[in-house]
């Protein structure tokens, strides 16, 4: 066989910013560091709260520091990003079949956020009853 | 509309070249040509040395394959007119070498697809006397989109994950081993998820979906793929919490 001289094209760092579907996809896994840091949080608050009551109000005092509400807002927006771009995708990870038929995609979805709305209210009524 | 449109066409010879390069024509702005037609007028009329792959112009060979305006795109469907007042700018296959102009080097999916095996595995084979094996248009059905793959390469080219780590088997080898695992004749599903079960396999894929976005033929890469991750995933836990002969 002949040897071909062929050309490789590099990538560019940049390659995401190249197309706002890839754009999209990299925010959706910086996503995960700021699921990750509400995890953290969440420990911590606990943690706060098991020392008792003046560690909670510490606790409480460094969460309304500027930088901590300006990290959460940052945070909860990555965290809607996260949520729907992954309901989004399940129905295309899982094959769902309703009596043989596959489940349409927007019933996937849909159930999903349906899940989240339950436990969610489960969650609410566990912490103010 | 303009009686014609320019294509900015990336040309490459390895023999003297030390890079591509951008070569301008103007073809006709014809409402039924295809970016294909305009290459085939440049080939045909402007400049014969123009180096790219076509056949059937219906889409279905799947060689004619090209970015244009940056999205992989089968030429002999993608219309000039969507492109006009232009230019067009019509670039090889990305994530490929080129090999001279708007001709890639395959031989990379060539090596990798044969590593799936991409065909029926029997554990008995019947003879032709025994009969032919019977399938349902259910059983048909669960495996017939993931046929529709032409090898056309549109999805490696859209998949960043392929572009940036090129040892992974990528969306269109790994839709065709999910065609054959879903086959109802198939007995092989087991040999190929020891080949997908590896980092360059399904795990490398970050569930971009691009590859999905640019398929022709609707196959949907992507879903094939996080299919089969929940498939090895399911494996890995069976193969942790129950004993070898169970399994």
């Amino acid at each position: 066989m002949t040897e071909v001289r062929v050309h490789h094209r590099p990538i560019s760092t940049w390659w995401w910013t190249r197309k706002p579907t890839y754009f999209v996809f990299v925010m959706r896994e910086l996503s995960s560091i700021f699921v990750a840091w509400f995890v953290v949080y969440l420990l911590m608050l606990v943690y706060a709260v098991g020392r008792g009551e003046a560690a909670y109000e510490d606790f409480l005092a460094w969460a309304a520091t500027p930088w901590v509400v300006v990290l959460n807002v940052v945070a909860s927006l990555f965290l809607v990003l996260h949520v729907v771009t992954w309901f989004n995708l399940t129905p295309q990870a899982m094959d769902v079949r309703i009596r043989g038929q596959k489940a349409p995609a927007s019933l996937v979805v849909a159930s999903q956020y349906v899940g989240l709305a339950v436990v969610s209210a489960f969650v609410l009524w566990l912490v103010t009853r | 509309m303009a009686d014609s449109i320019r294509l900015e066409v990336t040309r490459y010879r390895p023999e003297g070249d030390s890079g591509p390069e951008v070569q301008e024509y103007d073809v006709p702005l014809r409402k039924e040509w295809t970016v294909l037609d305009g290459l085939n007028h440049v080939k045909d009329e402007v400049d014969t040395t123009l180096a790219f792959r076509w056949s059937c112009r219906m889409g279905i060979c799947g060689s004619c394959g090209m970015n244009v305006d940056g999205e992989p795109k089968l030429t002999c469907a993608t219309f000039l007119s969507d492109y006009a007042p232009g230019p067009v700018r019509v670039e090889p296959l990305a994530n490929f070498p080129i090999v001279r102009d708007l001709v890639v080097d395959l031989y990379d999916f060539m090596e990798k697809l044969p590593r799936v095996k991409p065909w029926i595995i029997r554990d008995d084979d019947l003879t032709v006397i025994d009969g032919e094996y019977l399938q349902t248009p259910e059983e048909l059905d669960a495996y017939k989109q993931f046929s529709m793959c032409i090898n056309c390469m549109l999805c490696y080219a859209a998949c960043p994950v392929y572009g940036l780590d090129p040892e992974f088997i990528g969306p269109a080898a790994i839709a065709l081993a999910e065609r054959y695992d879903l086959d109802s004749r198939d007995r092989g599903a087991r040999e190929r998820l020891d080949v997908l079960i590896e980092h360059e396999g399904v795990w490398g894929c970050t569930f971009v979906g691009e590859c999905t976005r640019v398929c022709p033929k609707h196959v949907d890469p992507a879903g094939a793929i996080q299919r089969y991750k929940l498939k090895a995933a399911k494996e890995n836990v069976m193969a942790f919490l129950l004993p070898r002969g169970a399994r």
